[in-house]
């Protein structure tokens, strides 16, 4: 530990049992960002899954919306160790995309809007796990926090929930994304810290 | 296997607060004291880091202004997490973790022997001061001109040594909200007029926040200055 | 130097000890004042005026230009990722 700073205490913050080991409590919603915020109207928008065998199958923006909403209600937890617990959002479940998609592959490549990716297994997107989500707290969610739409994963680390999402490649062998390819852990499960590589 | 070892100016060293006075309502000048500061070039900056007593750690970087000692002006942000700390907490004798000086394109050095234009945005001012100051210390003649943007004239730090005779150096200021009375000038952003007057030789310094280091650095290349003697420094 | 005489053409990693070492300390003096090509568009122009988004788990250093990725920083407790992929390459001046 460094030399303490008499005084300094940072931001308000609470290491609540009820989370994961090194993670704070924030009340507002930090946003992080690793490039320009793309600008995607809704008309232009479009959501694809492609199969290992090279099948795409593509959702319009109305036709994503067609699909059965969901409001799941969940915690969420960043890698850079803030914390925000019972954020609403509004969306359609990973289950409802996948349900016509035919494959083998135990691994998903997700990829957004401005060149981001993220990876992480099949397994973790399905059965009530994940959804895309389009509405934050009751309203159209922000471009700055991924709109018209993002990925939402909150069981891992909430760099998996790729912001301004564009599809999903589904592979049978695990390749990292952005930050994964940059020291940081191919699963991300927060309970166990797998903050990096080889945690 | 042994860690490696950083070397010395890249590790963090422990500074101590030695002097503090207030800039402006919002903004205190820090004066601290390291053992074994290496000394600087006018324009580089420092990382600073805080440490709360449960080990908690805040960490950002900061131009200093002075050309010799490790002196910063610190603007208080009001929902900030370290300036607040530096602006209003920090006391004389406290310490604090520092590194530095680092950045070597951002800098001046005397005997360059070319014009200096330094253009500021705000708090911006603070690397463009260490320069103003390196080249009264040196004695080095280079004709400098300060063109310096800000708020309200209560938003000027180093007011009175701006306003003292600095042989060779010009200073123009640029009120963008409220301006004294009688200024000539209207309130309002950095604008082409501003530097309709300016010669277009030698090398420009501009720092402040992102869109106003944008707006400034078009204007000059507008205006024909070369780009490559435009050095920019954004923050925030 | 004898390693060159083993017939394979080529020596091992450590060969670059010294040089390599040598940049990383100019780099450790100074590094925004390197200069670095876009392996997108080709602009080549100082580390310092590369758009960094640092409110992310690491540091992206993207092409003003073009906004490729041109360098990656991500700090762990016991180690340092560098990401240089995105530069064709980086110049770092010597004293002549």
């Amino acid at each position: 530990m460094g030399i303490v700073s008499p005084g300094f205490h940072g931001r308000r913050r609470k290491s609540a049992a009820e989370l994961p080991p090194g993670q704070y409590l924030t009340n507002d919603f930090p946003v992080l960002s690793a490039g320009p915020t793309p600008r995607m109207r809704e008309d232009d928008w479009e959501f694809t899954v492609t199969t290992e065998t090279g099948r795409e199958h593509r959702w319009t923006w109305r036709e994503f919306l067609d699909l059965p909403a969901e409001t799941p209600t969940v915690d969420i937890h960043c890698v850079t160790k803030w914390s925000k617990l019972a954020t609403e959002w509004e969306g359609v479940s990973l289950d409802a995309l996948l349900a016509d998609v035919e494959t083998e592959a135990d691994f998903a490549l997700v990829h957004s809007y401005g060149g981001y990716t993220t990876n992480l297994p099949l397994a973790d997107l399905v059965e009530g796990q994940a959804w895309i989500v389009h509405r934050y707290n009751g309203e159209e969610l922000a471009p700055e926090h991924g709109g018209p739409a993002r990925l939402l994963v909150p069981h891992l680390y909430f760099w998996k929930s790729a912001k301004w999402v564009h599809g999903i490649r589904l592979l049978t062998d695990d390749e990292p994304g952005f930050w994964e390819s940059a020291g940081y852990h191919d699963y991300g499960d927060p309970w166990r810290e797998q903050r990096y590589q080889g945690d | 296997m042994a860690r490696a070892a950083i070397p010395g100016r890249l590790a963090w060293r422990v500074a101590r607060l030695a002097e503090a006075r207030q800039e402006t309502e919002t903004a205190r000048t820090l004066v601290f004291d390291v053992p074994d500061w290496p000394g600087q070039t006018a324009g580089q900056h420092i990382d600073l880091r805080l440490t709360a007593d449960d080990g908690y750690t805040a960490q950002r970087s900061y131009s200093l202004s002075a050309p010799d000692r490790v002196e910063l002006t610190v603007q208080r942000i009001a929902d900030g997490e370290v300036s607040p700390y530096l602006t209003d907490v920090i006391g004389l004798g406290d310490p604090v973790e520092l590194r530095g000086p680092v950045g070597g394109w951002f800098v001046w050095r005397p005997g360059t022997e070319r014009p200096v234009l330094l253009i500021a945005g705000g708090s911006g001012i603070a690397p463009l001061m260490a320069m103003i100051r390196a080249r009264r210390r040196s004695g080095d003649g280079t004709p400098f001109t300060l063109l310096y943007s800000v708020r309200t004239p209560s938003d000027v730090y180093f007011a009175d040594e701006l306003r003292r005779p600095d042989h060779g150096l010009t200073v123009a200021l640029v009120y963008t909200r409220e301006a004294p009375d009688g200024w000539p000038r209207p309130p309002g952003r950095l604008a082409p007029a501003d530097l309709a007057h300016l010669g277009l030789a030698g090398d420009c310094f501009v720092c402040g926040p992102t869109g106003f280091v944008e707006a400034a650095a078009d204007l000059l290349v507008a205006r024909g200055h070369d780009p490559r003697r435009i050095r920019t420094e954004r923050f925030g | 130097m004898t390693a060159r005489d083993t017939g394979t053409g080529y020596v091992d990693g450590n060969a670059l000890a010294g040089p390599l070492g040598e940049l990383f300390a100019l780099v450790a003096m100074d590094v925004t004042a390197a200069t670095g090509r876009c392996v997108n568009c080709g602009r080549t122009g100082p580390v310092a005026a590369l758009a960094v988004y640092d409110r992310a788990p690491g540091m992206v250093a993207r092409c003003p230009g073009c906004d490729h990725v041109m360098l990656r920083l991500v700090r762990t407790p016991d180690a340092a990722w560098l990401d240089l992929s995105g530069m064709v390459w980086l110049r770092v001046t010597t004293e002549r």
